[in-house]
């Protein structure tokens, strides 16, 4: 079985890719470069595309449904109505597949479940990464703003933080905010 | 109303969002008590689908894809109801310079009238055929749109077919202009602010409008799930109300600028406030020397255009079949009526008056719905069923 997977984020189809090697499917092929989609899928001739929900190439393939000679295989996608629930679960993730007519339905079921799981796996990861680089960022702006306080205020380490944190508090906003408004008024200042 | 109600609704950048955008950015939805998170969208497939599932309660939407859902086609059946337009009209053709060139070269009567132009487009498409050269490719932004429609109505009055003398693909509008400069099409037909795009960066012409192809052809609705009509009876209702306002704010000249440089933010339209303004106003430049055109009918906000027309539905469902998106049935005739929901607008703001314009073509027959058959049978070229 032949499987395109149209993607501009290069980390999320590896990670796609991956997954569906280790399922076994063998024949897998990547585009990221939209120009000519349409074109360069029927050179390839998949059983298979799956495309992110990002890209505006999405609807370039919609057209697969048409009857024409631009298209050369027609393509079905859920036309079942108890198919409800794997769509829902693949938009929520974030990723959407086109299937060339003929396919057994529990073959499609397994591509589709894997990409869904793939799918969120990587958006898990780009949030754990985005949290960790803003603790980062929050700890370093909460060390300056401590250092602020200690010298302007006369403070203790542990008051300089205690003050950070009732601010925090009774502004109803997060440590790190204060901080760095603390940090830019100090700059603002000097 | 008690309070405030949440909603996300979903739109694709595009300058007949205008209605949209402007009653959540100006206010027209809080004054209805609802508090909007407009979502911008990558594609008309996802807007499709997270309205569907219910990740959107509302959308803005192609006319003929709310339809096409309502009906199951090519893809899974889910109804959508529109208890109000969004706009009408609102698309152009706009051409490769090289080819709008060669399109004068062949026209005996000029370009202006898109009868002429069809006819030379049609001796170009020989004349390509018979030196061996590859078909031309026209963009356009989906398959269930006006915007092929229009493309396949005026081909097929100058005697081509679509579907066996050239090439139709399906575009993203923002990939349009660079299309048309990496060669991969000759021209498109793309609603605002797209054809403008090409003009200022002197890689297209604007051969037509939408309105000189149609004079009124239904563009965008507002979508929801047939099932909220039920869920929540109140909801289209308070929806109505504060599209109609927001589509006479955008309709009042005085209002353009204002309402240009709110869609020109980078989270609604993103394009130059200047070409959204031209579009508001009906007044294009059309070549890279600068030529303008106008017409008050390019795009419709408001006036006559926000009360849903089951007789639009009925002739976009005389499209479909024209072209062979799907087989003649009674029962889907009156599903795609049943998706305008004229009821619906009235009971919301009580004034039947401003019922749309006859929808008419350049050439062809009058359509009438009772007799969707008839209207097939007149055409030489296309589907008779």
């Amino acid at each position: 079985m032949k499987i395109v997977i149209v993607d501009e984020s290069p980390h999320r189809a590896t990670i796609l890719e991956e997954g569906l090697r280790e399922a076994g499917f063998e024949d897998v092929q990547r585009l990221g470069e939209m120009h000519n989609l349409l074109k360069r899928i029927y050179a390839i001739d998949p059983d298979v595309i799956l495309i992110d929900l990002e890209n505006p190439s999405r609807d370039v393939l919609e057209q697969m449904f048409q009857v024409s000679r631009a298209v050369r295989r027609p393509v079905a996608m859920f036309v079942d109505q108890s198919d409800a629930a794997s769509i829902e679960a693949s938009v929520n993730a974030g990723v959407s597949a086109y299937i060339v007519d003929g396919l057994k339905k529990e073959r499609i079921k397994s591509i589709l479940d894997l990409c869904v799981s793939r799918f969120n796996a990587f958006s898990r990861l780009e949030d754990e990464l985005a949290r960790a680089k803003s603790d980062l960022e929050d700890r370093k702006s909460i060390d300056r703003a401590k250092g602020i306080l200690m010298k302007n205020k006369n403070l203790s380490e542990e008051q300089a933080y205690a003050a950070l944190r009732s601010a925090a508090m009774r502004e109803k906003k997060k440590i790190g905010e204060i901080a760095r408004a603390i940090v830019t008024a100090a700059e603002l200042l000097k | 109303m008690s309070g405030t109600q949440k909603l996300r609704i979903g739109f694709m950048p595009l300058v007949d969002a205008a209605t949209l955008i402007v009653a959540v950015d100006m206010g027209f939805a809080r004054a209805e008590g609802l508090d909007v998170e407009l979502v911008r969208e990558a594609s008309w497939s996802n807007i499709r689908d997270k309205l569907a599932i219910g990740r959107f309660d509302a959308a803005h939407l192609l006319t003929p894809m709310a339809i096409a859902s309502t009906l199951g086609l090519g893809h899974i059946r889910v109804p959508f109801a529109a208890p109000v337009n969004l706009s009408t009209n609102g698309n152009a053709i706009t051409l490769s310079p090289s080819l709008f060139e060669e399109l004068l070269q062949a026209a005996d009567g000029g370009l202006e009238s898109p009868a002429s132009s069809a006819r030379a487009l049609a001796k170009l498409v020989k004349q390509r055929e018979a030196r061996g050269l590859e078909p031309l490719t026209f963009g356009m932004t989906f398959p269930f749109s006006t915007h092929n429609y229009q493309l396949r109505y005026w081909m097929a009055e100058g005697g081509i077919d679509p579907d066996r003398d050239l090439r139709l693909v399906v575009l993203p509008p923002p990939f349009m202009v660079e299309s048309l400069r990496e060669g991969h099409v000759h021209g498109f037909c793309v609603g605002a602010p797209w054809n403008s795009v090409a003009v200022d960066a002197g890689l297209g012409v604007i051969l037509h409008f939408g309105c000189e192809i149609f004079p009124r052809a239904a563009e965008k609705v507002l979508a929801l799930r047939e099932s909220t009509l039920t869920s929540d009876p109140l909801l289209a209702t308070a929806l109505v109300r504060a599209v109609v306002a927001a589509a006479d704010f955008c309709d009042k000249p005085e209002n353009r600028d204002a309402v240009a440089s709110l869609l020109s933010r980078e989270d609604r339209v993103a394009v130059d406030a200047r070409l959204i303004a031209e579009t508001l106003a009906g007044r294009l430049t059309i070549d890279a020397r600068g030529k303008q055109r106008s017409a008050s009918e390019y795009l419709v906000i408001g006036r006559d255009s926000c009360r849903p027309s089951a007789h639009q539905a009925a002739w976009l469902y005389a499209q479909m079949l024209r072209w062979g998106q799907t087989q003649f049935s009674a029962d889907h005739l009156s599903a795609a009526q049943g998706v305008m929901r004229a009821e619906l607008y009235d009971r919301a703001v009580g004034d039947t008056s401003r019922c749309p314009a006859p929808i008419g073509a350049f050439a062809g027959p009058t359509f009438e719905s009772d007799d969707v058959a008839g209207y097939l049978r007149a055409f030489p070229i296309g589907e008779k069923s």
